[in-house]
């Protein structure tokens, strides 16, 4: 994605430049991170903002203006910019509280598969031998399975709705960050600052929390942010399939669900959801190529 | 190579036993007991229940349970469905060949796109071309593919009327499933039409199942081609005064394609994950909708061997591709 390295020039005297502004200095030179970075803070603050953002409630009714066309095609008004739904709806701000629905899948999802699966893969990488193989095994059981099926699954037993989904995905997903920590953890312990520390007399929990992983976190880090937009888009399937957030919620997914009955007629109600999908998940997958050219050392400037 | 075989192998058993072992306590975990999931709304006299319990071994121990299920597995018992009566297994075998159909035509549209869109970003780096490229590949890798499916209808379906909504092939048409693929059972039937009936239906299906595996596909051969392209051995091809074509075609594109082969062994999980949401939009009569509905239907029978069978399926095809992977690449075997 990156342009031809450009000369830089070699600035004499100054300081090295900190940790954060050479990272800001190869992010930056990734022209579409940077719009990625643009388009997320966008969604971000209107789903924070949403209730001073949206012109109407969410869930507000208007039994008047069914299925009323977006703005711009010929029948729309201004107070309905993308049009309503088939109860009457604002799409708009049905889309704008669905921002914090697919932002907070995201985070969650990202939190809870990130910190357990470091920590399994910590533990792997860290003891080798039986735990190692075991914990492996159990990886292995988990991908053996298509990701969304599992979830899917899974949802159907601990029950649809939100929360369940969640934890589904969170499970499917952490199998990647135990194997990738796993690997960068087996790859620092044998490194000379390592045993220097562990010469030194440093414990085993200050040996793999403090001195081995922040020296693995920029594989994570990137592949975090894939797991982010994963998340989402596994997230709103559930709930296209029925199986995620259940209606009348807000979310992306279940509007897509709710909409397709009314895809030959009014076309806006299955367009605008998925577009916020995808807007949403390129954003991120956009800035996800941009942390892994500021992070990742080996595949810099290629 | 034998060794590498049997190492492969062993580490298979394990996986399996805990495939199957999920599958088995997945049932167990819901709420209630299968018979009272069987018997569904109906009431139920405790001493039926009682009975049936016993009927059905289920008042043995957990264990013994388990090693009956698992001997039912090895001799080819997956259970059969609360709904219909009929063995999974059968069911399985008749739906698959729609999923397979449909998988291999998108995963050859994707080999075919995704190889030579990721070769010209290569060669092309730095440039607009480059850039649309990947530009249009991360669009595809950010593609909610339910949606997009539902655009593709709306558009070649509803607005042009190019292409029917849902199944495989025209009612009109009828004759004996030969091999299950509908475009070699239309050909075989030599009934004229029906080769172009069975196509229509399969293109906006491929379209949207091939579309992830493309972008993917498109992107790792890009940077597998980048990074060869750097290597002494392709300047020394250039020195010597072999055409450019050459240079690329034989001697990157061969080096990388070993990253780009495990790339689309991958893709087979991802592939029956799409399949799931695809099959549901177009109702193509396979595996991935026939387990959505037995969700739904609470046909949990039917969920846990389509489960089991399917982490087979790509249990087996990740050991082909392991095995190939071992075949072309020598390095990997030890």
């Amino acid at each position: 994605m990156s342009a031809v390295p450009t000369t830089t020039e070699v600035k004499t005297g100054g300081k090295p430049p900190s940790g954060l502004s050479e990272f800001w200095f190869y992010f930056s030179r990734n022209k579409g991170a940077v719009i990625g970075l643009v388009f997320f803070v966008i969604i971000l603050f209107v789903a924070v903002f949403a209730p001073f953002v949206a012109p109407h409630a969410p869930s507000s009714q208007n039994r008047e203006l069914l299925l009323l066309p977006p703005v711009f095609q010929e029948g729309g008004m201004w107070g309905h910019i993308l049009g309503t739904d088939a109860v009457g709806r604002d799409i708009l701000s049905r889309l704008i509280y669905g921002a914090r629905f697919s932002l907070f899948i995201g985070l969650v999802v990202v939190t809870l598969s990130v910190v357990s699966g470091v920590l399994i893969g910590l533990i792997a990488g860290y003891f080798r031998g039986k735990v190692d193989t075991f914990i492996m095994r159990i990886m292995d059981i988990i991908l053996a399975f298509p990701s969304l099926l599992l979830a899917l699954v899974l949802v159907a037993v601990l029950g649809p709705g939100l929360l369940n989904a969640m934890i589904a995905i969170s499970l499917v997903n952490q199998p990647h960050f135990v194997r990738l920590t796993r690997a960068a953890v087996m790859t620092e312990k044998t490194k000379d600052y390592v045993v220097g520390s562990q010469v030194a007399g440093a414990g085993t929990l200050r040996l793999m929390f403090l001195t081995i992983l922040p020296n693995c976190l920029a594989p994570l880090i990137v592949q975090a942010t894939l797991a982010f937009s994963a998340a989402i888009l596994d997230a709103a399937a559930l709930g296209f399939l029925g199986m995620g957030a259940q209606p009348p919620t807000p979310e992306w997914g279940t509007m897509l669900a709710e909409a397709r009955e009314f895809i030959q007629r009014a076309w806006w109600v299955v367009t605008f959801p998925g577009l916020a999908i995808l807007i949403t998940v390129l954003a991120i997958n956009l800035m996800g190529d941009g942390l892994r050219d500021a992070l990742d050392p080996k595949l810099k400037r290629s | 190579m034998f060794r590498f075989i049997f190492g492969r192998l062993a580490v298979l058993i394990p996986t399996f036993l805990g495939v199957s072992l999920i599958a088995f306590s997945f049932i167990r975990l819901l709420p209630g007991d299968p018979v009272m999931l069987m018997s569904g709304e109906r009431v139920m006299s405790p001493e039926r229940h009682t009975e049936l319990m016993h009927q059905l071994g289920l008042d043995r121990p957990m264990y013994i349970q388990y090693f009956d299920y698992l001997g039912g597995l090895l001799t080819g018992d997956f259970g059969s469905s609360i709904v219909t009566k009929r063995p999974v297994l059968d069911d399985f075998v008749n739906l698959f060949p729609a999923t397979l159909e449909l998988s291999l035509c998108a995963i050859i549209v994707a080999i075919a796109l995704g190889i030579p869109a990721g070769v010209l970003a290569a060669v092309k780096r730095g440039t607009w071309l480059d850039q649309s490229l990947m530009g249009v590949a991360l669009v595809g890798y950010s593609m909610p593919i339910f949606w997009w499916g539902l655009l593709l209808i709306i558009f070649f379906s509803g607005y042009l009327g190019w292409t029917p909504v849902s199944g495989r092939i025209s009612l009109m048409y009828f004759f004996p499933q030969v091999t299950g693929f509908m475009l070699i059972d239309s050909l075989i039937s030599g009934q004229a039409g029906a080769f172009k009936s069975a196509l229509s239906y399969l293109i906006l299906p491929t379209v949207v199942l091939a579309t992830i595996p493309l972008a993917v596909i498109a992107r790792q051969t890009r940077s597998a081609m980048l990074e060869v392209l750097g290597e002494d051995y392709v300047r020394t091809a250039r020195a010597k005064g072999l055409s450019p074509f050459r240079v690329i075609g034989v001697h990157a594109l061969r080096n990388a394609m070993i990253p780009v082969i495990t790339t689309i062994g991958l893709q087979v999980g991802v592939l029956l994950a799409g399949a799931i949401l695809t099959e549901t939009i177009f109702s193509w009569p396979g595996i991935g909708k026939w387990m959505v509905d037995s969700v739904f239907k609470r046909d949990y029978a039917v969920v846990q061997g389509g489960l089991m069978l399917i982490a087979a399926v790509i249990m087996i095809v990740n050991l082909v591709v392991d095995l190939l992977y071992g075949w072309v690449n020598p390095r990997i075997r030890h």
